[in-house]
């Protein structure tokens, strides 16, 4: 049994214990509190604790929404349409219209859910269709037909319902919800379709799983093996219509979108695999619908369809943040850390260039002279082109990892662990400048800064390429001397650069 | 779902193959009509057009089997278009094209494609494996998991471009060579008798292209034919037994030694005909508006 | 029909923030961001409803501010949500624009006890009630909207007369505008700010998301009558005026043909503008279908009369010098184009019939031979410089010859140093016919 298709049974289990919770807590629906006022510490236990049958109804929808279109939702964003859903969403509303004015026309009932969606999904179908032919006969773009079919058939919608407004059938008030959704107003039926289609999506999905991704990361090469490309993205915009159409009821078409795009947008901060991608967004986006479920009991007056969205922003953001894969803060901490161990680097050899001197040494000599000797923090500042703060901050945070001892006042030297750490430094410096030289043309007297840049990061794999690489022309690589004079000169015409540049002190 | 069964016989596949790359090379036909089944890919009298401006025009070509082919032209000679139009990803406006004497929907499992690079989103979320396990697809079918003798497979071309110890690293996090390389490895891992590539040398580094070149020569040794898009004309010569000099037109092509000759050179890179131009312009113009 | 002067004040509003809209959606159109205004015109939301409640009124200038600050932060939100997120820019402008609306509608809801403002209104206008809040300024009396949008509709002309080549630039080259000077960035975020603007001026007569449709559709369909900017801008505000006062006579009529009452003059404003696009689409002189159906089909016909042509010329060289009627089987008549092609060259006496045989008249025997000549030169011609067999040359020739000019045959004479055979060793005729060459010969002599 392979990992991914355990991952899909835990996300069918995670699914159909929505259903579950839902029946095994019982209880009789009771009446539901319309005042604004903040809710009782009962109310918030009912709502949590799903007591209320109307509640749980709308949860149980809501959740199944959210999974739903994360699920396909991650699939659109992948594909790089995510403003696809926007479009087609808008698109369904004449065909809600026009399925409402028939079934009025046939004697029906026009709220008959399945005609409505019936509808829906032929209007998104033929928007869709409209869209493909303005990009194909003519030099408008895709963001252009989206924005034209966008708006003519939601105007189209408008129209429709403003007709269907004055046909005094007394049944018209209900279609608004459509466009902003009126969580609470569904039933356990509208619960179930919701449900159905939700299962229905997550196991194509799933069975088709290979497929989709192939499709999502590298169309070309699909079509070049013979995958019928067209089909596939037709199966992805058949279920994102199918979503958007089922969902309308609960968050109302302008906002349907939020739920496309929002779960996987955050969903691609927490990992950098495509599965869990899915789960995580299919996770969002049923929390979302938790969530604005649970708050539409509380506060029924505010509409349910946008505090879902609310929430899923809310996770967005927190997500962009904190997000272990890709968030924000996790990237700046790396980044902080890595330029915190390029300056510690850069310390550590400092100082044992200095002890160093210009002559090469024997090993032990080496040793005492770099343990022994201690460099004054000018001649430290001199070194490199760092500010005296960022100098002293780096020697501090050395002393604090035992790296560097401070001697007499203002003067430093390497602690034996520091010298062996500085030793290894060096060492990659060295050989990476002599790579450079030898590899990649690059005069001697350049190289310094270009080793500078990489040799923080150089790995130990790519330390032992390296000198299998220049094995042949130096045998003496247990410590190279520098390839270039570490001249006093050249770092105080660089400390003369910093100098001119930040205005300040005298020249020594 | 699970209907079609696609793509039967990898093992027959790979039979035919070597049946095929054993037969003699055979450089160039004398007539249009005869078409020797053994050249791994023949292109007919192929003219591409975008938007009716022809791209490339009369391409006529076989290329010798169990060869190393490099395909070379100045930037917009229409060589990745040569390529897509072969792969049937691209519409042909005249020509055919045939692998293995046969039209290529019926030889896709003969033949392996390494598009370029930049083709591809590389902050997708999948790591180096399922990308080299893509190539598999086609073989296990549809609505199918990948086994783990799939996953075995593929690991086995990730370790044969030297990449096994990043299989399980997010595609982002590689370096452009190792991207590149994981992309060859997809190709391999689908056992082709033909590859095509599309500037697998772009933008990766001295190392990397040396090892790239080392697969491609294994390649050539185990009998199969190579089909390389290339940009650095020093490294022609060491690299590559057969050359086609490409600029809108099949400017030559042959044996290396033959074909590379600095007059050659000069013919491709010495700009455009003019009169290919103008009249590939007439017809974009008349047949748009 | 009962037309009023309520209908003439709501084809006024219509007519101005449709004006206002298409202007600045040129840009949008132009710099492929149309899904943009989508956004902005959603995210004005929740700058309106704060704006809303702080003043209480509606019109006034806090709202405009509020909604210029929304919009520039959907821009802004977008921008960064792409840039720090690394999320792909469409995608950052879902989540900003859906979260932002969100917002809104939650303020709108909220406040709705204490405010009028109905979100309804806000979502789809309520331009019907757009003349009973009349207001007298300058003792002119006209309702507060008009006011309001004529404002913004100078604000637009001005923005865009004033920078009117720097706009130009930035839609066509932004990297190009930016090393002149002239700061795409800049250019974006005011454009944006335009944007928003409009739309919060718009939003009561056409609602804020019929704006939209505003922005994108006039200036899509201007974009295929002309390549020419300032004739895009001028079409597309004609167009949009046009539509709107269309869209409020359907509205009030197109209902009634099916026993409805009236409906929507803002949706019918859209569908109207959709059913224009339409229309443009279709019947664009250039870049319509039916343009680009019909020249291909002429193509096709001047091809298929130039292979007959070149045919009965090709089998006039072959049997003898003297010209002949050729039997019909050599014309292939199987495919209605083909006999469309002969009907057309009998028609401009090309050819000439006679029971069933066709022969060529001096005039069609003219243009064959140009037409031979251009296939002839051009065999030769790719056989010098293509690495082809002589028997691949054929097919190349007969797709190109119908596309060569006087001034091409004359390079390729040049170029081919002035050979008198094509490669199969067929002689390349002249320009004029032999009898007129040795004409003018014997003239000189």
């Amino acid at each position: 049994m392979s990992r991914s298709r355990i991952y899909f049974f835990t996300l069918l289990i995670i699914f159909f214990s929505c259903p579950a919770s839902v029946t095994m807590a019982s209880g009789l629906s009771s009446i539901r509190d319309t005042s604004m006022s903040l809710p009782s510490w009962d109310m918030l236990m009912r709502v949590f604790l799903l007591k209320d049958y109307n509640t749980r109804v709308v949860m149980f929808g809501t959740m199944s929404l959210g999974l739903a279109a994360g699920v396909i939702g991650t699939m659109m964003l992948l594909r790089k349409r995510a403003l696809m859903g926007d479009a087609l969403s808008h698109a369904t509303l004449p065909g809600i219209g026009l399925a409402f004015i028939i079934m009025i026309q046939f004697g029906g009932s026009g709220k008959y859910l399945p005609g409505l969606l019936l509808g829906a999904s032929v209007s998104g179908a033929i928007g869709l269709g409209c869209i493909m032919a303005i990009r194909h006969w003519t030099r408008l773009k895709e963001d252009a037909a989206m924005g034209i079919v966008l708006s003519v058939f939601f105007g189209l919608g408008i129209a429709i319902l403003g007709i269907i407004q004055k046909m005094q059938t007394g049944q018209a008030s209900g279609l608004q919800s459509f466009i902003y959704g009126k969580t609470a107003a569904m039933l356990a039926q509208d619960a179930k379709i919701i449900a159905l289609v939700a299962l229905l999506i997550v196991a194509i999905c799933s069975l088709m799983f290979k497929e989709l991704k192939l499709l999502c990361f590298d169309a070309t090469f699909a079509q070049s093996q013979g995958w019928p490309i067209f089909f596939l993205d037709a199966i992805i915009m058949a279920l994102i219509i199918i979503v958007t159409v089922i969902g309308l009821q609960a968050v109302g078409l302008i906002l349907m979108i939020a739920l496309l795009v929002i779960p996987p947008a955050a969903a691609r901060f927490w990992t950098e695999k495509l599965l869990p991608m899915i789960l995580i967004a299919a996770g969002i986006g049923a929390a979302s619908g938790f969530a604005g479920a649970a708050f539409s009991a509380l506060l029924p007056r505010l509409p349910a369809g946008a505090i879902i969205v609310v929430v899923a922003s809310v996770i967005f953001a927190l997500s962009l943040l904190f997000g272990t894969a890709r968030g924000v803060v996790h990237r700046l901490i790396d980044h902080t850390k890595l330029s915190r161990k390029v300056a510690q680097q850069n310390l550590l050899r400092a100082l044992f260039e200095r002890s160093e001197g210009s002559r090469s040494l024997s090993e032990q000599n080496l040793s005492a002279n770099a343990s022994a000797a201690s460099t004054s923090f000018k001649r430290l500042l001199l070194a490199r082109s760092w500010s005296p703060r960022k100098l002293r901050r780096t020697i501090r945070h050395a002393i604090s990892r035992q790296l560097v001892r401070a001697r007499q006042y203002n003067h430093f030297s390497l602690t034996s662990n520091g010298l062996a750490e500085a030793r290894r430094v060096v060492r990659n410096h060295r050989l990476w400048e002599l790579y450079l030289i030898n590899h990649a043309d690059i005069a001697p007297s350049h190289v310094d800064r270009g080793a500078d840049e990489l040799e923080h990061i150089l790995g130990p794999s790519m330390v032992d390429e390296l000198l299998e690489l220049l094995a042949v022309k130096h045998p003496e690589l247990a410590m190279p001397p520098s390839p270039h004079v570490i001249n006093s000169r050249s770092a105080a015409a660089r400390a003369e650069r910093h100098r001119s540049k930040t205005g300040s002190a005298k020249r020594t | 779902m699970n209907t079609e069964p696609l793509d039967q016989k990898p093992a027959t596949a790979s039979s035919q193959t070597s049946a095929s790359t054993s037969a003699p090379h055979s450089v160039r036909v004398a007539t249009g009509d005869e078409h020797p089944v053994t050249s791994p890919l023949s292109v007919h009298d192929m003219t591409v057009a975008y938007h009716r401006k022809p791209v490339l025009w009369d391409v006529d070509f076989d290329a010798p089997a169990g060869s190393l082919i490099g395909m070379i032209g100045p930037n917009g000679a229409g060589k990745s278009t040569l390529l897509k139009a072969a792969l049937d990803l691209i519409p042909k406006a005249s020509g055919r094209v045939m692998v293995y004497g046969k039209p290529y929907r019926q030889q896709r499992h003969l033949v392996g494609y390494v598009p370029q690079r930049e083709s591809v989103d590389w902050d997708f979320p999948v790591n180096a494996l399922d990308v080299v396990a893509m190539g598999l697809y086609r073989r296990i079918g549809w609505c199918r998991l990948v086994s783990r003798r799939h996953k075995q497979d593929a690991m086995d071309a990730l370790e044969q471009v030297g990449m096994a110890d990043f299989a399980k690293r997010q595609i982002s996090q590689l370096s452009g060579g190792q991207q590149q390389r994981v992309f060859l490895a997809r190709a391999l891992v689908q056992d082709a008798s033909l590859y095509l590539m599309d500037e697998p040398f772009a933008g990766v580094d001295a190392s990397t292209e040396i090892a790239i070149v080392n697969i491609l020569q294994k390649l050539r040794e185990a009998g199969k034919t190579v089909l390389v898009v290339h940009h650095d004309l020093h490294t022609v010569r060491d690299y590559f037994d057969y050359v086609i000099l490409l600029n809108m037109r099949i400017v030559a092509h042959g044996p290396t030694d033959e074909v590379f000759t600095p007059e050659n050179l000069k013919k491709t890179y010495g700009g455009r005909l003019t009169l290919l131009d103008r009249a590939a312009h007439a017809m974009a113009r008349q047949g748009e508006t | 029909m009962d037309w009023t002067t309520l209908d003439t004040w709501i084809v006024i509003t219509g007519v101005l923030s449709a004006m206002s809209c298409a202007l600045i959606g040129n840009f949008l159109v132009l710099r492929k961001m149309s899904m943009m205004g989508d956004a902005i015109s959603h995210a004005v939301l929740p700058g309106l409803a704060v704006a809303f409640l702080i003043s209480g009124s509606r019109g006034s200038i806090t709202m405009f501010v509020g909604a210029a600050i929304a919009g520039l932060l959907t821009a802004l939100f977008t921008q960064w949500i792409h840039k720090f997120g690394k999320v792909e820019e469409s995608a950052a402008m879902g989540v900003t624009f859906t979260a932002l609306f969100a917002i809104g509608l939650i303020l709108i809801v909220r406040g709705a006890d204490s405010i009028d403002l109905d979100p309804g209104c806000v979502l789809y206008g309520a331009i019907e009630l757009v003349p009973l809040d009349m207001v007298t300024f300058l003792g002119f009396t006209c309702p507060q909207a008009v006011w309001i949008l004529g404002c913004v509709l100078l604000i637009n002309i001005l923005f865009t007369l004033l920078l009117y080549k720097e706009l130009r630039l930035t839609c066509f080259d932004p990297a190009l505008a930016t090393t002149l000077g002239i700061n795409a960035n800049v250019m974006h975020y005011v454009t944006m700010t335009l944007v928003a603007i409009t739309t919060v001026a718009s939003f009561e007569s056409v609602g804020s998301i019929l704006v939209i449709a505003m922005l994108i559709v006039p200036a899509a369909a201007a974009h295929l009558l002309t390549n020419r900017y300032g004739l895009m801008l001028a079409l597309s505000m004609i167009f949009a005026a046009t539509s709107a006062a269309l869209g409020h006579i359907s509205a009030i009529t197109v209902p009634t043909w099916f026993g409805f009452a009236d409906t929507s003059t803002a949706g019918m404003i859209a569908v109207v503008a959709g059913l224009l696009f339409s229309l443009v689409m279709l019947f664009a002189p250039h870049q319509g279908i039916l343009s680009k159906i019909w020249h291909q089909l002429r193509l096709s016909l001047r091809i298929a009369s130039e292979d007959i042509l070149g045919k009965l010329y090709r089998l006039e060289e072959a049997t003898s010098d003297q010209p002949t009627y050729t039997q019909a089987v050599a014309i292939p008549a199987n495919k209605w184009i083909n006999r469309l092609a002969r009907m057309d060259l009998s028609r401009t006496r090309k050819i000439t019939r006679e029971q069933n045989a066709y022969r060529l008249t001096e005039q069609g025997r003219n243009v064959a031979r140009q037409l031979v000549r251009s296939h002839r030169l051009w065999e030769s011609y790719v056989a010098k410089h293509f690495d082809l067999n002589v028997d691949h040359l054929h097919d190349s020739a007969e797709r190109t010859e119908h596309y060569i000019t006087q001034t091409m045959q004359q390079e390729m004479i040049e170029e081919l140093r002035h050979v008198q055979t094509d490669p199969h060793g067929k002689k390349i005729p002249n320009q004029q016919s032999d009898e007129a060459n040795s004409n003018k010969k014997g003239r000189k002599a």
